[in-house]
């Protein structure tokens, strides 16, 4: 039964949805629903960068860029220009998009380490705008962030912004889910495999690169756009070259290519430097051990290598 | 006219350091197809071995040179316990692992030394001369002869030693290397090796310019890499010119476009020359194989 619910196309939904479900049942204190929010908002990066690299097999060392531009949007919409939050959450989201659409095209066409320089390229092009137009987004400090209000209904707690969060994730997931089983999640895998035969075989490969490319930027902006609603607080940070690391990181730790190892993914980076603090001044010393380790015992990531060791494929 | 010359100096003298650090991306790339993002830590050990050995009571002279071998062990111990082991991983893998290992290095800096800036004297003394209306200070004159040498230096390796001929086998097709009889396991080895003591050898150069402290790395990386990309991945040539571009783009954007601008028109020139040359300005286009 339970073998049976993992091989179908939304057994991992469901698995990620009961996992958001049972964890505020266990869990002795509000802390550990922070951790586990800020888990679900960084997943929902990392499952979008995931379609991109894992299935596209693009690399991406920018996507902090299109979660600053949600994560400003939500910021300074309705303090500079009176937009309401939900509304500039929609408008950052669609900016993100817009913006990965017109530079995707010219960047998509590179491959490799080329491609990696390139989008690192746009993303501190992005990170750098919020640092110094300080007019309207208040400089290397940051900004404050006004609360998300939707018909009268103020999105503020720890408790409301877990379930918003968590919900979204699932939603995040089965879209994601359902993209990859849909003729374009076989056309971006073949692309991954080799784009020339992809091409050979009539697959428009620089359309289905930018389609991914663009759906990416969406779930970061979406991402960027819960944080700074949730922190209530947004500075360049955000949109850093050291976040998009990060990103590819979870992205590759939890497993490329698997919608489960996301999430896995972004749990471990979020909540292992919260243990590490015990360590103090070793923190980051233990944080790069245990990277390093893991990439070499687990090189396929957390989710597939340890699936393949038990012999059931999770995807 | 001294304003441009004045921005000629310095971009070229962090050009050079970025040069060195492109070289060693290179250098391992070309051994192992590892994009080795530790690059910029074996900047930061150069400056950081060298000041503290130095503020201990070593003589300047010997610090850089304990320096140096300590980078060098650490880039053998990088390659021993880190890539070694994931050899066969995928290439994204093996780049997360290192930057697990740019940040475990930064975290052992942080503890073994401190987090604060240092810096030690020039080599040469203080007094900045005047060309045509620009000052030079005269370590930067020694950052670009320093670069320089080893550039020639890698140079004469590659082109005229029995092992640099080894090294450019291996990088050329690993597999046909081993068939005549070359350890490439080795050869991968030294040049993890040899791109430790030349980044170490940077930062001993530029410290007493741009300060050091334990995260210095993470910056050289980037502009490393991104410098390494322009000039086209591989070619050791094209990182040296690709190292002294970016240099020269910071300077002259800083002066003349924007400062808190600076980085970005460096990116926005390398994104306009990939969008036209996506190999890098030396690169070789590659076909892939179905």
């Amino acid at each position: 039964m339970m073998a049976a619910l993992l091989q179908s196309r939304y057994g991992i939904v469901l698995l990620i949805a009961a996992g958001i479900v049972l964890i505020p049942l266990v869990t002795p204190s509000t802390f550990y629903l922070r951790v586990a929010i800020l888990v679900y908002i960084f997943s929902i990066a990392v499952v979008g960068l995931n379609l991109l690299m894992g299935f596209a097999g693009q690399v991406s060392l920018g996507h902090a860029g299109f979660f600053g531009i949600g994560a400003y949007a939500v910021a300074v919409g309705p303090t500079h220009f009176g937009i309401p939050s939900w509304a500039s959450l929609l408008i950052g989201v669609a900016l993100a998009g817009l913006i990965a659409y017109v530079v995707g095209r010219p960047i998509l066409k590179l491959r490799g380490h080329y491609l990696a320089v390139a989008t690192l390229g746009m993303g501190i092009l992005i990170a750098m705008v919020f640092t110094n137009e300080a007019r309207f987004t208040g400089g290397p400090d940051g900004m404050p962030v006004p609360r998300l209000v939707l018909f009268d209904w103020v999105v503020r707690g720890v408790t409301t912004w877990y379930w918003v969060s968590g919900v979204s994730l699932v939603i995040a997931a089965a879209i994601a889910v359902n993209l990859i089983a849909s003729p374009t999640g076989r056309a971006l895998r073949a692309i991954h495999d080799s784009e020339t035969a992809s091409h050979v075989l009539g697959i428009d490969v620089a359309r289905y690169k930018l389609v991914v490319f663009v759906i990416s930027a969406v779930y970061a902006a979406v991402a960027g756009a819960y944080l700074a609603l949730f922190d209530a607080l947004v500075t360049p940070v955000t949109a850093g070259f050291l976040r998009s690391i990060e990103f590819v990181t979870m992205a590759v730790l939890g497993g490329l290519g698997s919608i489960l190892g996301s999430v896995v993914g972004a749990a471990v980076l979020v909540v292992l430097p919260q243990m590490l603090t015990v360590f103090h001044d070793y923190e980051h010393i233990a944080l790069g051990a245990i990277m390093i380790v893991f990439m070499i015992f687990l090189p396929a990531g957390i989710v597939p290598s340890l699936g393949r060791l038990f012999g059931r494929k999770f995807s | 006219m001294p304003e441009f010359l004045q921005f000629l100096f310095s971009g070229l003298t962090i050009g050079a350091i970025y040069a060195l650090v492109a070289l060693g991306f290179t250098l391992i790339y070309n051994a192992s197809d590892v994009i080795n993002f530790a690059q910029g830590e074996f900047v930061m050990l150069g400056g950081m071995v060298t000041f503290f050995a130095a503020a201990a009571g070593v003589p300047l002279p010997l610090a850089a040179l304990l320096a140096i071998v300590v980078a060098v062990a650490v880039g053998l111990l990088l390659h021993r316990f880190a890539i070694e082991p994931a050899r066969g991983a995928s290439a994204v893998t093996l780049i997360i692992i290192t930057i697990g290992a740019s940040i475990l290095l930064r975290g052992v800096a942080a503890v073994v030394f401190d987090k604060n800036f240092h810096s030690f004297p020039p080599f040469a003394g203080t007094t900045p001369w005047n060309v045509g209306g620009a000052t030079i200070l005269p370590q930067s004159v020694i950052v670009l002869l320093g670069a320089g040498i080893i550039v020639v230096a890698m140079w004469a390796l590659m082109s005229m030693t029995l092992i640099g001929k080894a090294m450019v086998a291996t990088a050329a097709n690993k597999l046909a290397a081993q068939l005549t009889g070359i350890n490439t396991r080795a050869i991968i080895g030294l040049s993890f090796a040899v791109s430790a003591a030349i980044g170490a050898i940077g930062g001993i150069l530029v410290t007493p310019i741009t300060l050091t402290s334990y995260d210095v790395g993470t910056l050289l990386a980037l502009k490393g890499f991104a410098a390494a990309m322009l000039g086209g991945m591989g070619h050791p040539f094209g990182a040296v010119v690709g190292g002294l571009i970016v240099g020269l783009l910071e300077s002259f954007g800083a002066g003349y476009i924007s400062s808190a601008y600076k980085d970005a028109i460096a990116f926005i020139v390398i994104l306009a020359v990939l969008f036209f040359m996506p190999n890098g300005l030396f690169g070789k286009a590659s076909a892939e194989r179905v």
